[in-house]
């Protein structure tokens, strides 16, 4: 196990270390400065704006650079709020995300292995077929179209919930979470459908119920540890496509989340922010992934001796 | 003699063997929902291929006077807040939309079959190195890196392409190894080696055709994940830009005015999410038909 973890961490790094690099050097290629945009400014002021971001510098030097601060945890400053720094930005953000994801998270695991479990229980039966339904809806409706659907029927037209915001208003943070969680939602169900179906036809559950466990201690006590492996090693990924989809569910619902500040950012070509919070981001899901496979791995002894050799 | 000849009549008139591909297709015409998607999509298809012979309005036509009008005779799925024909915009913006999934699905199927194809014919360290590249590339989270680039490189329609096409090769490339790691050591490809044919004749005629079955299938279920990913772009200003429409784009102008006009947020919903309903029942069909052994997830 400890040898898994060791191999699995060894393989992230340089994960991370690429999403830097390329995310460096694809925001330094990018056309025209970060200053280029405003009125004309005079050489000495454009020089010292430069001199203050390092950009005056020869393109390695400017990477060491950003990779001792990184490593000291600082992101440098904002180009679009002076005076802010990019942490600033970044941990003003990410509570309002971290909320909404665990909401939506919650939602998805909670709904999505409970339907998942329930329809593979009676496959081809109704009890099947009404959820994998659902599933289907929520695999092809997307966020954006499915948020403001939402928004159309139960704020505007029932008047039952708040159109937008985050905490202002008591139960604004229902829809959003419903919306980002609804897609993770339906992957779930369909994952530990199918997991749940390849498990109850095994040998140990016949065991199982000859020893004379209730049906429902088989179930939840023997099918539902192996038949959720796949959900687990799937929430690693979904951890990713949250993150992501908190950019258009934040922009949809006004959330002030990291989401919203992102995509701000990139309109405003504010360079420093997008090589901050992206390079924030992505090692955010490289680690989440990496303990996601571990649960996977501690699941299932077998995973793990692919390592051994 | 003669009775030879009768017997290679006889075999002439027997009846012709089922082939995997007839087979498939036994199977696929038998799943209802498979075949419904099917035909809708082929009706998508054609109906925004013709999109100018249909319809008697032009995609950027305004008619000031009218503003958003609500679904009527003259026009069937209303019209915009600049008076322009819905049902219009909605065949235009598929065009894109369509487009963008089989032209961005393509580059994937290109890279990744090719890809895969060599790292499973080449096998040993090539191999191994080849594969640990792919699987640190699938731990790069794609999506935000879409969103840089552009950000980065401005929005066109070609880059949009490529970024799509290269973030979707990776399943592909390994799916199309695992394959082929298979084939490769069955007879005929001995017998072909040894009649001195060159690798990538081998894998050109011998091994990717034998594989082509589930590429086909994770090919279909590609098409809607990319059209998803050009329409999240799009709907967030990233994507297709203006006068250009895709079904993303009419999403998030039919959002900013779903208020008093629900039916601009509506019709273009409801084709994006049809099309994907169609291409992922679609896929799902054609994984039972052609891929029986395969796992339903």
């Amino acid at each position: 196990m400890w040898r898994f973890i060791g191999f699995r961490t060894l393989q992230a790094i340089p994960v991370i270390f690429a999403v830097i690099t390329i995310t460096f050097f694809l925001v330094r290629a990018a056309p025209g400065g970060p200053f280029s945009s405003e009125k004309a400014v005079s050489e000495q002021v454009k020089a010292a704006l430069e001199a203050q971001f390092q950009l005056d510098l020869p393109p390695h030097e400017q990477y060491l650079a950003y990779l001792t601060d990184l490593i000291k945890g600082d992101f440098g400053p904002s180009f679009n709020f002076p005076g802010r720094s990019v942490n600033e930005l970044i941990f003003q953000g990410l509570p309002v995300t971290a909320e909404l994801g665990f909401y939506a998270l919650l939602i998805a695991v909670v709904v999505g292995t409970l339907s998942g479990v329930i329809a593979s229980l009676k496959p081809n039966s109704l009890q099947d077929y009404i959820p994998m339904s659902f599933a289907m809806v929520g695999i092809c409706m997307p966020s954006f179209l499915l948020g403001p659907t939402l928004v159309l029927v139960f704020s505007i037209w029932l008047g039952w919930l708040p159109v937008s915001g985050w905490g202002s208003i008591p139960g604004d943070k229902i829809l959003p979470s419903i919306t980002l969680g609804a897609m993770y939602a339906a992957y779930i169900a369909r994952l530990s459908r199918a997991g749940m179906l390849e498990v109850l036809s095994q040998d140990y559950l016949r065991t199982a119920r000859a020893k004379g466990l209730p049906e429902y201690k088989v179930i939840i006590k023997h099918a539902l540890r192996g038949g959720l492996i796949p959900v687990v090693a799937f929430l690693g990924p979904a951890f990713a496509g949250l993150l992501s989809g908190s950019f258009v569910v934040e922009t949809v619902f006004q959330v002030p989340g990291l989401g919203r500040f992102y995509i701000q950012a990139a309109f405003n070509r504010d360079y420093t922010m997008i090589l901050g919070t992206t390079v924030f981001l992505a090692t955010l899901i490289v680690l989440f992934n990496l303990l996601s496979d571990v649960l996977a791995a501690w699941l299932n002894p077998r995973l793990r001796y692919q390592f051994r050799k | 003699m003669s009775n030879q000849t009768t017997q290679i009549e006889n075999i002439d008139a027997m009846p012709k063997g089922v082939s995997l591909w007839d087979d498939a297709w036994i199977r696929l015409k038998k799943n209802k929902l498979a075949m419904v998607g099917l035909c809708f999509l082929i009706f998508m298809m054609i109906v925004c291929l013709m999109a100018p012979l249909l319809t008697p309005y032009g995609y950027e036509e305004q008619d000031l006077r009218l503003g958003a009008s609500a679904p009527s005779v003259t026009h069937w799925l209303g019209t915009d807040t600049f008076g322009r024909d819905m049902l219009t915009r909605i065949l235009y913006g598929g065009r894109v939309s369509l487009m963008v999934g089989f032209i961005a699905t393509s580059v994937a199927l290109l890279i990744g079959v090719t890809y895969g194809a060599i790292a499973g014919y080449a096998g040993g360290k090539v191999d191994a190195l080849m594969m640990r590249l792919v699987d640190i590339i699938y731990a790069l989270p794609f999506m935000i890196f879409i969103v840089l680039l552009m950000v980065v490189f401005g929005r066109n329609l070609l880059l949009l392409f490529l970024a799509i096409g290269a973030v979707e090769w990776l399943v592909m490339a390994r799916i199309v190894r695992g394959q082929i790691q298979n084939l490769k050591q069955q007879e005929f490809v001995e017998a072909a080696i040894s009649l001195g044919l060159s690798p990538g004749a081998i894998i050109r005629k011998h091994l990717i055709p034998n594989a082509l079955g589930p590429i086909i299938v994770y090919t279909t279920l590609t098409i809607p994940n990319v059209m998803l990913l050009e329409a999240f772009l799009s709907f967030l200003g990233l994507g297709i830009q203006p006068p250009q429409s895709s079904w993303g784009l009419l999403i998030s102008y039919g959002v900013e005015s779903m208020e008093e006009y629900p039916w601009l947020l509506i019709f273009p919903g409801l084709a994006l999410t049809l099309t994907l309903f169609a291409l992922n029942f679609m896929g799902d069909g054609l994984r039972d038909a052609l891929d029986p052994k395969a796992s339903r997830d």
